[in-house]
Formats: structure tokens, C-alpha cells, sequence
């Protein structure tokens, strides 16, 4: 018999797992990129390997301290969004698409060759940095909670920092949105030749949105893997179409549709993959293994953002007034 | 800007040989043990007396790890599957006077029963035959061009694509991964001979091509769907696809018959018939290709679509039908270009046609979006880099030289070898 109750926990405790947060974060960062300046970039899942990446060698290489590690990942997705930029910012969205994709490929490949293992430890990632940020807890050891949220300290420390994190960068987002700078960004997504006829400085500004919604991404990146090791096969493309998925269901140019979208995204894929499995399991699925149960999740991620980009291309929160590809 | 990253980049891969030279093996022994069940082990040995500080490489199914032989001689590799490996002995880490006897440096390892495979090499007296830098040279290069030559059947598709419907096509992956799988599934499983199975493969590819526009593409080009939504629908199409594929073929790599032929050799070039085979087709599809887009009233049409529809709608060209003929022609290309990366990977897995489908775009970018004989010209300097990378790179960056040439040509011809400037506007 199926127990309904050990799904729908698994599926509730993903509201508030930090993975969600770093969902959220990350397709918070695509957001400003895509929803509101209208920059394609597939390119978020290197700037996450760069915030892993960054703040893993720096506290293990370096021996850097917490906010040593952040700088550097930050610096790290700062470049990266420069060199990102200056061949592409100037041509049409889907150079900017495919040089963003090659390159989170090539930050992917470089953390996985053994040619750089003593720093990346090639394709076996990296683990044990979690030192510095463990000892920055104010919570006294024990377990916390209730029913299926009950984690001890450190969980709970990691979920409260991510949570704030996320918290203080819709705040951000939403105020920056409002001021001057975030009109002049809308009104490159929505015409960029009226905007460069304002005397605005269209370049510089997109540039300035690649590096603030990568840096996002590279947060993002941090919180990611501070429950677990850092593996390069996460960073694949496959991240990023994740996390535009996310996006769109939420709502492009939204800033709590991100949020809610990772929630959403997040429980109904637990759910779906905990109910497959246990019916697999069961036996009411019986044409299906359970290896190609874990599969059906990515089929269903695809068919999703088909069917939303389709048939409602604002998301759930977006208005169709707001959208990013009325080209 | 870019130069401090060059620079950069040079700066880290000298520094990591150093490290790797300091490092020494202190565990190198064992890698990926704890993470993965499967282990490969093995013993390097020469006269009892073991050997240590050998370089041993583990590739296959998309992981690849390499390990150091320990004083006893032993090492140990942990793998995710229970998949084919190829396992290789670095023999310029063999003390002086020591070969590999027989059977190759190189050797294929499959999973038994158990859950540890034990690979072993032989070992002689012996000198090695160092290959010359030229004929490493001439035999990269031949191996590059046969890679450019598949590339360009899958490119020229994608670019004809690009240039009628405007669609940047991500699911051309899947459409790659299709024709090798239909050629598996039709050689291997159902035992019909491998040409009549390629035959077959590339017909049913063809019909992929059609059927993806007449259910997907035409109606949402109908709906007026605009040309990034498109793009991220082909996005989801393409993950959906492709784990439709691993539910069926699973997540191991299959072998097409013939593909374990011996190299014969010609002068300083190692060739097997299979890629002499492979580079013969790829050239007669181009030129039939050329032809078709040349000299036939459809290929004209094709390319006054890709010039301007409304346009060529107005002069009364069935634009409708070119897009269906030419999503017919990139289907039939990109399942020929499969079979052939099939042979020249070697093996079919679920996701083969995605590990090559940035190069694709690469090549189409580097020819010029939406030019059908850029995207032959982008392909063949893709695939000829990315093989002659590997004489100064590592072989597992050998993708990310190519990707690099594509941001540089991006910063300094925008518009590709072959495009023109107003296209990227």
C-alpha cells in the first residue's frame, strides 16, 4: 500500500529547503536578466559552479574566511559576467543565448578535467568547506521543529541565512525595479533603440544587469551547496533549464514569482517523484522500473515548460502586459 | 579584458602541472571509490616488481577519472555505472625501457556479475616507438576533418532551420541521438543488415523532422508565437525527449556493428574503414546538399525563405512547404549525422546527440547564423580544432577550445565566417 503521509512530508519539507532558496535565488538573477532587461542568458548554471566553486577553493585552497569566500565568488561571477558581455551585449538575443551556454560549459569543463584536480578535485568535486560557515551559528546544538521540519542546528541555521538571503534580494530587486535604473532596464526589454534615443547608455546598462542578476546566481551557487559536496555534473545545462522553468512559472518579470515558482516547482517534484515511485513500488505502474521512474521528473520538467511558454507565457503572478518576448 | 583571461588561464594551467608534480601520490591510489559501488582495480607489474606513479585513465558514459598507481602497483577507480569502460595506461609514466606488450595500452573493461572488474595490462621489455609530432599532426587532422564532416551534416540542418523559421532548434540534439538509436534498434535488435538499418534509420529521422513540424512547429508558428518562446519550448522539447530516450535505451552506450574495426594503416595516418566509410558519405550528402540548395527550384526557394519570407511568400513560393522540406532535410542530416557520431564517439547512448550539440551551434555560429555553407565551413574548423586541441590540451578540454573560438569569433566578426552584417542587428 502506498503511505500518502511519507510523500506529502517528503514533498512539504521541500518548501523551505535550502536547495529551494537557491533555486529561488538563482532564477531571481534570471529574472532581472530575462524577465526584466530581456537578456537570454543560458548561461546561470556557471555562474552557481563559479559561487560553489569559488567559495570551495578559497575556504579549502586559501584557508579565506566566510565573507573572504563570498568576495571571491562574487569577484569570480563579476568577471565572468564581463567577459560574457563585452562580445555579446551588443548583438541579438540568441548570440547572447548560445555564447552563454558555451560558456557555463567551459567553466563546467574546467572544473571537471584532472588537469586542475588539486584545486577542483576534477570529476569527484569538492567537500569539507562548511567549516567556517558552521562556526558563524548562534543556535545551541539540539534538534528543532515539528512534524516533518525538524532538523538540528545547523540545517536550521542554513535554512534562516538562505531564507534571509532570498528575502533581502526581493527586497532589492523590488526596490531597484521601482527606481529610475529599473525603468530604464524595462524600457530596454521593451525597446531598446527608444531607450538609446533617450541618450541612456544601453550597453553599460545591460552590462550592469548581467553582473548584478549574475551575482545572484552566484549566492545562488553558495547556498546550493552548503548541504551537500560540490559535484561539477551539477553544473550542467540541465541547471539552467531548471531554473527557467522555475522562472516561467512563476512569472518572468516578477519579483515573488521566482520565489513561489521554486516552491511550487519544488514540492509538486518531490511529490510526483515520491508518488511515482511508491506505485512503481507498489506495483501500479508495473511497465516501469524504478530508475526510469527518477527519469519521468525530467520529462515532466520539459513538457511543463512547453505547455507554459505556450499556453501561459506570463506564469503564474506575470502580467501579459510585462512579458519579456513580446518580439 | 580578454587577454587578462588568456592569461589567466595559462597562469592556472601551469601552476596545476607544477601542483600536480609537488603534489606526489598520497592517496592517488584510489579515486572515487567512496562515491560510486563499482570499482575498477588493477595491478601494474613488470618482472613481480611493481611499478608506481603509472598513470592510469578511466573513461566512459560521461565520467572520466585518472589515478596514480601506489608503490604496491595497485590502483583503484570508482564508477557510476555499470557501463563499458575504457581504461588506458599512460606509457610515458612507464620507467625507461618498459612497454606495454601486448593487447594495447588501451583496453575496454566491462562489468561482470560483480561489482569490481580487476583490468590488467601487459607488460615487456621494449622501447617505445614515439609518434612523430607530424604524424600526430597529419593523423588529428584527418581524425578532425572526419569529426568537422558529421558535424556539418547536423549544422547545415540547424543553420537551413534557422534561416526559414527564425527557430534556434535545441531539440536538433534529440534529433541527432534519433537516427543512432533507430539504427541500433534496427541493426541490433532486430538484426537487419547495418546498411539497410542506416537506410531505414535516416528515412525514419526524416519523418521525425516532419512530424516535430507538423505537430509542434506549424501551429505554434500559426499561433504567432514569437521567436524566443519558440526557442525555450524547443529547450523543453529536448529534455523531454531526451529522457524519453533513457527510458527506452537506459543509460549505458550500445556498440553499431563494425564499429571495433582495426585501423589500417596509411603512412602515418591510423584510419579504420568505418572512418574512411563515414568521411565518403558525409562528402557525397554535402554535395548532394549543395546541389539541392544550388541548382533545384526547391533549394532556391529554400534559400529566398531564408533570405525574406515576405518576400518570397510574395513572389509565390509556398513558404509553408519549403519549412516542411526543409525540417524533412534537417531530420534526414542530423539522424545521418548520429549513425556517423555513433561510429566515431564509438557507441549510441540517450544523450549523445547533446554532448555535441553546442558544437553544432558553434559551428552554425562561427559560419554565420542562417548560412547553410557557413555552417559546412564552421564545422569543419570546429571539428579540426577541437582534434587538433588535444596535441597541447588535455583530451577532456578538448570541447573547450572550440567553445573559446566561438566567443572570439564573436568579438571580432560578429556576424560569422560566411553571414552578413545587418543579420545580427
Amino acid at each position: 500500500m502506498i503511505d500518502w503521509g511519507a510523500i506529502f512530508s517528503n514533498a512539504a519539507v521541500e518548501l523551505i529547503s535550502p536547495t529551494t532558496a537557491a533555486y529561488a535565488l538563482a532564477a531571481l538573477g534570471l529574472a532581472i536578466h530575462f524577465g526584466y532587461t530581456g537578456l537570454l542568458n543560458f548561461g546561470q548554471a556557471g555562474f552557481m559552479a563559479l559561487g560553489a566553486y569559488g567559495f570551495a577553493i578559497s575556504t579549502l585552497s586559501f584557508g579565506f574566511p566566510v565573507w573572504g569566500a563570498v568576495l571571491v565568488g562574487i569577484g569570480a561571477s563579476v568577471i565572468f559576467a564581463l567577459i560574457l558581455g563585452i562580445p555579446t551585449l551588443r548583438l541579438r538575443a540568441d548570440y547572447l543565448a548560445i555564447v552563454t551556454i558555451a560558456a557555463a560549459e567551459i567553466v563546467r569543463l574546467l572544473f571537471t578535467t584532472n588537469t586542475f584536480q588539486s584545486f577542483t578535485g576534477s570529476a569527484n568535486g569538492l567537500s569539507g568547506y562548511k567549516g567556517g560557515f558552521a562556526g558563524l551559528n548562534p543556535i545551541p546544538e539540539g534538534r528543532y521543529g515539528f512534524g516533518p521540519f525538524e532538523y538540528n542546528e545547523y540545517d536550521w541555521w542554513l535554512r534562516i541565512v538562505a531564507w534571509s538571503i532570498v528575502a533581502l534580494a526581493c527586497l532589492f530587486t523590488w526596490q531597484i525595479m521601482r527606481s529610475p535604473w529599473g525603468r530604464v532596464i524595462k524600457g530596454i526589454r521593451e525597446d531598446e533603440d527608444a531607450v538609446r534615443a533617450l541618450g541612456k547608455n544601453v550597453y553599460s546598462y545591460k552590462m550592469q544587469s548581467l553582473i548584478l542578476g549574475g551575482a545572484f546566481g552566484t549566492i545562488a551557487g553558495m547556498i546550493f551547496v552548503l548541504p551537500r559536496a560540490v559535484v561539477p555534473s551539477n553544473y550542467q545545462t540541465s541547471l539552467t533549464f531548471f531554473i527557467y522553468a522555475i522562472l516561467l512559472l512563476g512569472g518572468a518579470s516578477t519579483i515573488l514569482g521566482p520565489v513561489i515558482g521554486s516552491m511550487v516547482f519544488w514540492v509538486l517534484l518531490s511529490f510526483f517523484s515520491g508518488f511515482i515511485a511508491r506505485a512503481v513500488e507498489a506495483g501500479w505502474i508495473p511497465f516501469i522500473t524504478s530508475i526510469q521512474a527518477g527519469q519521468l521528473r525530467f520529462i515532466l520538467v520539459g513538457v511543463a515548460i512547453m505547455l507554459i511558454v505556450i499556453f501561459r507565457p506570463q506564469g503564474i503572478f506575470g502580467n501579459k502586459k510585462e512579458l519579456a518576448f513580446v518580439k | 579584458m580578454l587577454v587578462i583571461f588568456l592569461g589567466l588561464l595559462f597562469a592556472a594551467l601551469t601552476m596545476s602541472t607544477f601542483a600536480t608534480v609537488s603534489a606526489g601520490p598520497a592517496h592517488a591510489d584510489e579515486v572515487g571509490t567512496d562515491e560510486y559501488e563499482f570499482v575498477l582495480t588493477g595491478n601494474v607489474q613488470f618482472d613481480q616488481k611493481p611499478l608506481d606513479n603509472v598513470l592510469i585513465t578511466v573513461e566512459g558514459g560521461g565520467y572520466e577519472a585518472s589515478v596514480e598507481t601506489d608503490a604496491e602497483g595497485k590502483w583503484k577507480v570508482g564508477v557510476p555505472e555499470k557501463a563499458t569502460y575504457t581504461v588506458s595506461l599512460d606509457e610515458e609514466t612507464l620507467p625507461k625501457g618498459v612497454v606495454v606488450a601486448k593487447g594495447g595500452n588501451v583496453i575496454e573493461a566491462e562489468f561482470a556479475l560483480t561489482k569490481v572488474k580487476s583490468v590488467n595490462f601487459f607488460l615487456g621489455e621494449g622501447t617505445r616507438t614515439t609518434v612523430s609530432f607530424f604524424d600526430q599532426f597529419v593523423n588529428r587532422f584527418v581524425n578532425g576533418l572526419n569529426f568537422g564532416l558529421l558535424l556539418a551534416l547536423a549544422a547545415i540542418g540547424l543553420s537551413l532551420i534557422f534561416g526559414t523559421t527564425g527557430l534556434s532548434n535545441f531539440a536538433h540534439a534529440e534529433m541527432i541521438t534519433f537516427g543512432a538509436l533507430m539504427a541500433l534498434l534496427f541493426s541490433v535488435t532486430l538484426g537487419v543488415p547495418i546498411w539497410l538499418a542506416i537506410i531505414i534509420a535516416v528515412v525514419l529521422s526524416a519523418g521525425l523532422g516532419w512530424s516535430l513540424d507538423a505537430v509542434i512547429w506549424k501551429p505554434l508558428r500559426r499561433k504567432g508565437v514569437g521567436l524566443i518562446p519558440l526557442m525555450i519550448v524547443s529547450i523543453g522539447l529536448s529534455l523531454a525527449l531526451r529522457y524519453v530516450f533513457q527510458i527506452f535505451v537506459g543509460g549505458g552506450t550500445s556498440q553499431l556493428p563494425g564499429s571495433g574495426l582495426a585501423d589500417m594503416k596509411l603512412g602515418p595516418i591510423r584510419l579504420s574503414m568505418i572512418d574512411l566509410a563515414s568521411m565518403g558519405i558525409s562528402i557525397v550528402v554535402l554535395l548532394a546538399v549543395s546541389y539541392f540548395l544550388l541548382r533545384t527550384r526547391i533549394g532556391k526557394a529554400t534559400r529566398a525563405v531564408s533570405d525574406n519570407p515576405s518576400l518570397a511568400s510574395a513572389s509565390g513560393i509556398d513558404v509553408d512547404g519549403v519549412i516542411r522540406i526543409v525540417w524533412v532535410v534537417g531530420g534526414a542530416l542530423a539522424g545521418l549525422s548520429g549513425i556517423l557520431w555513433a561510429y566515431f564517439r564509438p557507441g549510441v547512448s540517450w544523450d549523445m546527440g547533446f554532448q555535441i550539440l553546442l558544437l553544432v551551434f558553434a559551428a552554425v555560429t562561427l559560419g554565420g547564423l542562417g548560412t547553410a555553407f557557413g555552417a559546412l565551413i564552421g564545422s569543419i574548423i570546429v571539428g579540426l580544432f577541437v582534434e587538433l586541441s588535444t596535441l597541447w590540451l588535455p583530451s577532456d578540454l578538448k570541447y573547450v577550445g572550440a567553445l573559446v573560438v566561438l566567443i572570439l569569433v564573436l568579438l571580432l566578426r560578429p556576424q560569422g565566417i560566411l553571414g552578413r552584417k545587418e543579420r545580427i542587428g
